[in-house]
């Protein structure tokens, strides 16, 4: 352990929202694309440090003795704190660990106006990183806001045709979200436990755990909190902009977006909607993992049918975080650690998909299903690497999302039998249009497009080896992790049921 | 030193075996590709006899084997752990065993392929070993089921090995995803086994003080027929049994050490081994044992009359094998577990053996396995067809070769249970004594039928391919003397005394029934001399036959199709799933969902045309709108107060 005052949550920001700005300023393109890799490698570093100095398995409390607190607006009872506890931990560390990853897998794509497009990614990552560590319901909320703006650009401004549509879309949907969101916490902030009658209320997220809510108010809070994570997750039926801005988004924005943004809604369902709202969780648990379910079958039938690459991976996502909507809901352990380990590895499975589907509209100049074929023949490595992270991402035994999806369906099953046979056709499902995914890309004959695609350069088997190894041991020895997040987990749990 | 501790060394070695051939099938030769493939395995082979020597010494006691801690929080607990007993010996030796015999046959096989492919080859093969290994091994459900998914794995891959033929993926897809379906089955038994007991060691479940003997009080309450029917629901999948046993005969579409491997040593044998395993479970279940008793006849005799009519040399033998596993699944459901064991042990003798000789054969016939066009083979591949010839009299069940006891033994046990059961068995053995003969005599009596250029090509084929059709054709001529029944004196069913401690407890639940020593040898004559007879027969019926009529009835046209399984399976699952997805695609979801967004985004749209002035596009200005916004909130909440 390190001494008593702990920089790290706020060096996890302050990193990439520094160089961030100072980035804008770097206007030729290869010093801007290496400044950004070292900037989001220095953040890796620091997560990394932070991680082996602290032992957070055998001092749980330190999320809440320890965290950073500036006295911010003391006039509303909000503060500039920021902390870490298991979860946060593991989700500034895949932060931390995708942009890297990002950066040097995209590193010989080019972009017009490099340094807005790198300082925007940079300070995505910054309203990210502030997002798994504000204790403050209102920064939190600030930095919500932080994560979507940049993308939001990102997404506009560089990408396929129709961007500006899809990004519009996106953009209607969360800000929605957003400003429900808001509201809602407004409402609770006045909520809050006062000392005295005349003394302000506090947004700091134990106040926020304490709030008085009656059952009433809650049900209808629950859906203003609810509805502004099931959009970023999503949840069926909230759906429909994700397929649309993957299939325009540019690649690394795309990346940001389904492997980490996902998360920001997840994350936030479980340190924020659950331990405030334990009597609408009960009343509503139902409907929500009703709704999840439906989204994974329903998912697991479109992406069947999908022709684009991009669309195909962004509704495989959908349908395997369906099941993680769902898992968040069942109110016990399995399922929740469950959830948490399946947070760390769709961000890696994804990011692996999306590295994959790059390279090969890259080498290929396609990504429609059926004009490709017989990649194998022209780029076994690739083939390799991709066989390996399809049955990663249908959760093979042995690789990282066997471990999460079983702890998941084990809580599911749990909760409710019949809730479990009826999603875990799911897994049939994936196994199916995963497999007819790699069979027409990668299988068969060459033609005229495929032909013209080279092997692997070496950055990109760097990358993709890192990830398929973190696939492999994640999938054997997920203990690590496991221990990470049980203490968030049972604090969890503890609001819920004791409330 | 005790082999008990070395024990990782099995499986691990042929990890490490796929990761050199994998990683190194560029630079390695062929000849180091094979010794290191085959090598491994070997080694592993003389691990598994150290096994069972131990395990075959009086007082030897289970062994549980804990490594780490794969899953553990709270109260759940997964641990990566082994258990070594009588019957995962047996298997052990089985897999090792005949698994090496494959790996030296496809050396020599396998030739032909780009030195890359080999290495790929190769590498896939140790892998397939390594899951199969782990699966007999691991101590509780979840290591089981990670082999039990390992190998649907490298079956997806080794059966669509030559990957540029789509039908050969198809084949691949088809093995994984029906695989996939008993999955689910065998995850909905773990996650209720979880529920009960929160374990899933074999341990805790079957021989301590919290586990189902000392729990359950009754027999066939909804959990034990819940959990030990989805548990079967895996086991179809994986021993091809219907309703889940179309992708066997599929699977032939990889090279064909392949399917002797998957048919033979592993992939099939899992769901024997896991209904064995879970014995206990299985005797507090009536109602499933008979679940699983009628299944298993039905497919033995189902998957039998389908192959009557197949010309395709694979065909044929992957029908028997369907046919073969669902014995040992009567077998199971009559209680008769050892029974079961010991016919998947000879069945992967002569299985071994008649994909390997099939191999040899379709070599010499430069890829040719239509056995229509075959014919007086027998002549040009001596051995080759002396090897097949003992493989079908083992098969088909004459006395004294392997299979005869094995099969004698399920039916017998059947016949405790119900004649009919044996009447119907003993029917479905008569047809597997037809259509072995049948081909027998197709492929290797009477004339050669096919082109003249392939008649110049017909040879032998080389000694790596030929000695381990050797060593199969011994085992399966000698193998059944290890059980001997026990109406020819005590202690002839060395098989069935060694296993015994493992179904000890099945035998209190179910009581010990014999029948009559008069019936039982009564019953083994008429087995004996009927499948003797018709042997016989079918023989002198093919062997001089030159030209094929195929049957015009209903009946055989429905034989010969298969009775149309895969097509509706087609009809009733592929196209709907399809269609449905078409469907919720174009216009559930563009048209109703989207739709509905879209409009609500126009009637905003329209009213916020003005409010969009505001939106610059500059990240600035918009920040500072927001936090405007915000502290505007908390001002008036401040002074409405």
């Amino acid at each position: 352990m390190l001494g008593t005052y702990y920089t790290f949550p706020e060096l996890l920001l302050w990193i990439p929202f520094v160089t961030g700005l100072i980035a804008i300023f770097i206007k030729d393109a290869k010093t801007v694309k290496t400044f950004a890799l070292l900037s989001s490698i220095a953040t890796l570093v620091v997560s990394v440090i932070s991680l082996c100095f602290t032992d957070i398995a055998h001092h749980p409390e330190y999320f809440y003795y320890n965290n950073v607190s500036y006295i911010w607006m003391p006039y509303i009872g909000s503060s500039f704190s920021v902390g870490l506890d298991g979860m946060g931990f593991l989700l500034t560390f895949l932060t931390a660990f995708s942009y890297p990853l990002i950066f040097a897998a995209t590193y010989k794509s080019e972009w017009k106006n490099p340094n807005a497009f790198f300082a925007l990614m940079l300070l995505s990552q910054a309203g990210i990183m502030g997002v798994f560590v504000s204790t403050d319901a209102l920064l939190f909320y600030f930095f919500w806001e932080l994560a979507l703006i940049p993308i939001y650009f990102l997404c506009s401004k560089w990408g396929g045709e129709k961007r500006i549509q899809a990004t519009f879309k996106f953009f209607v949907y969360t800000f929605t979200g957003s400003l429900l969101m808001l509201v809602a916490i407004i409402f609770v902030y006045l909520h809050t436990p006062q000392v005295s009658p005349d003394s302000i209320h506090s947004f700091s997220i134990s106040a926020f755990y304490n709030a008085a809510l009656s059952p009433d108010q809650q049900s209808w809070l629950f859906w203003l909190f609810f509805f502004a994570f099931a959009v970023k997750i999503p949840v069926w039926p909230l759906h429909t902009w994700q397929p649309f801005v993957y299939e325009e988004g540019n690649y690394p924005a795309v990346m940001v977006l389904s492997g980490l943004m996902v998360k920001m809604g997840v994350f936030g369902m479980i340190r924020w909607l659950l331990p405030i709202f334990p009597d609408a969780d009960v009343q509503f648990s139902n409907i929500v993992i009703t709704l999840a379910i439906i989204g994974i079958l329903y998912a697991s039938c479109v992406a069947l049918v999908q022709s684009d690459l991009k669309r195909f991976v962004a509704w495989s996502s959908i349908a395997h975080l369906g099941l993680m909507a769902a898992a968040v809901f069942v109110r016990n352990s399995s399922g929740l650690q469950g959830v948490m380990l399946e947070m760390l590895n769709h961000g890696i499975n994804i990011l692996a998909l999306w590295i994959v589907v790059d390279i090969i509209e890259r080498k290929t100049g396609v990504r429609k299903i059926s004009e490709l074929g017989g990649l194998a023949i022209k780029s076994p490595a690739l083939a390799m690497f991709l066989v390996v992270i399809a049955f990663a991402n249908i959760a093979l035994p042995f690789t990282n999302s066997f471990v999460s999806e079983f702890l998941m369906f084990n809580g599911l099953f749990e909760f409710n039998k019949w809730y479990a046979i009826v999603a875990i056709l799911g897994i049939v499902l994936s196994a199916v249009y995963m497999l007819r995914m790699v069979q027409k890309v990668f299988y068969g004959k060459l033609n005229s497009l495929t032909e013209r695609a080279g092997r692997l350069t070496a950055g990109e088997t760097i990358v993709l080896s890192i990830l398929v190894v973190a696939i492999i041991i994640l999938g054997v020895y997920p203990e690590p992790v496991i221990n990470l997040t049980q203490g968030t987990v049972s604090d969890i749990l503890k609001m819920i049921m004791v409330k | 030193m005790n082999v008990i501790n070395l024990i990782y060394l099995v499986p691990l070695l042929p990890l490490i075996g796929f990761l050199i051939n994998g990683l190194g099938r560029k630079s390695l030769s062929k000849t180091t590709v094979g010794i290191i493939g085959s090598g491994v395995v070997f080694i592993s082979f003389c691990l598994s006899v150290l096994i069972f020597l131990a395990a075959s010494r009086d007082g030897f006691v289970v062994q549980n084997i804990h490594y780490f801690d794969f899953i553990k929080f709270e109260k759940l607990h997964i641990p990566f752990e082994f258990q070594i007993d009588q019957l995962t010996s047996i298997f052990l030796l089985i897999i090792s065993g005949v698994g090496f015999l494959i790996h030296v046959y496809s050396i020599g096989y396998m030739q032909g392929e780009t030195q890359e492919g080999f290495g790929r080859y190769f590498s896939f093969l140790n892998l397939f070993v390594f899951f199969m290994l782990l699966l007999v091994l691991g101590g509780n459900y979840v290591i089981m089921y990670i082999g039990w998914e390992g190998i649907s794995l490298c079956s997806y891959l080794l059966i669509g090995f030559w990957f540029k033929d789509h039908e050969n993926n198809d084949a691949g897809k088809k093995s994984f995803i029906m695989n996939r379906i008993g999955d689910i089955g065998f995850l909905l038994a773990i996650f209720w086994l979880l529920s009960l007991f929160g374990t899933v060691s074999y341990h805790d479940l079957y021989n301590s003080q919290n586990g189902f003997i000392a729990v359950i009080s009754n027999v066939d309450t909804t959990d034990i027929v819940g959990i030990s029917l989805l548990f079967f629901l895996g086991a179809t999948a994986k021993s091809a049994q219907i309703p889940l046993y179309t992708w066997l005969p599929d699977a032939m579409a990889g090279p064909t050490p392949v399917s002797a491997l998957i048919h033979a040593a592993t992939m099939v044998t899992a769901g024997v081994y896991l209904v064995a395993r879970s014995n206990i479970l299985y005797s507090l279940a009536p109602t499933t044992m008979t679940v699983v008793a009628i299944i298993g006849l039905a497919t033995a005799i189902f998957a039998a009359v389908i192959a009557l009519k197949q010309n395709d040399i694979k065909k044929v033998l992957a029908y028997s094998t369907v046919s073969q596993l669902g014995y040992m699944f009567l077998g199971l459901g009559v209680g008769a577990y050892s029974a079961a064991v010991f016919h998947v042990m000879t069945h992967a003798f002569f299985k071994g053996l008649l994909f390997l000789a099939a191999g040899s054969v379709i070599h010499a016939m430069a890829g040719e396995q239509d056995i229509t066009k075959m014919g007086g083979l027998g002549k040009k591949m001596r051995i080759t067809y002396i090897t097949f010839f003992v493989a079908c009299l083992a098969i088909a069940g004459i006395p004294p070769f392997s299979g005869f006891f094995s099969k004698d033994e399920i039916l017998n046990a059947a016949f405790t249970s119900s004649p009919l059961l044996y009447a119907l068995g003993l029917g479905g053995a008569l047809l597997t004594a037809f259509y072995m003969f049948r081909l027998l005599a197709l492929t290797f009596a009477g004339k050669f039928r096919g082109t003249q250029e392939q008649e110049h090509h017909l040879h032998e084929s080389s000694k790596t391919m030929t000695i381990p059709l050797i060593i199969l054709a011994i085992l399966s001529a000698v193998g059944g003397f290890v059980g001997i029944p026990e109406v020819f004196g005590k202690g002839g069913n060395k098989m069935g005394d060694f296993l015994s401690p493992v179904f000890a407890q099945s035998k209190q639940i179910l009581g010990e029934h014999t029948n009559p020593h008069q019936t039982e040898i009564i019953l083994m004559a008429v087995t004996a001399i009927l499948s003797i007879a018709v042997s016989v027969w079918a023989w002198n019926k093919y062997k001089n036959v030159t030209a094929f009529a195929p049957g015009k009835s209903a009946f055989a046209r429905a034989v010969r199709n298969k009775f149309y399984v895969d097509e509706l399976y087609d009809f009733l699952f592929v196209k709907p799933y399809r269609a449905l997805g078409n469907l919720l695609n174009n216009v559930v979801d563009k048209k109703g969902i989207d739709g509905i967004v879209n409009g609500v985004g126009r009637s905003v749209n329209y009213g916020s045309r003005q409010l969009r002035l505001l939106q610059s596009g500059q990240v600035g200005s918009y920040l500072l709108l927001m936090v405007v916004g915000m502290l505007l909130l908390f001002i008036i909440q401040l002074f409405s107060k």
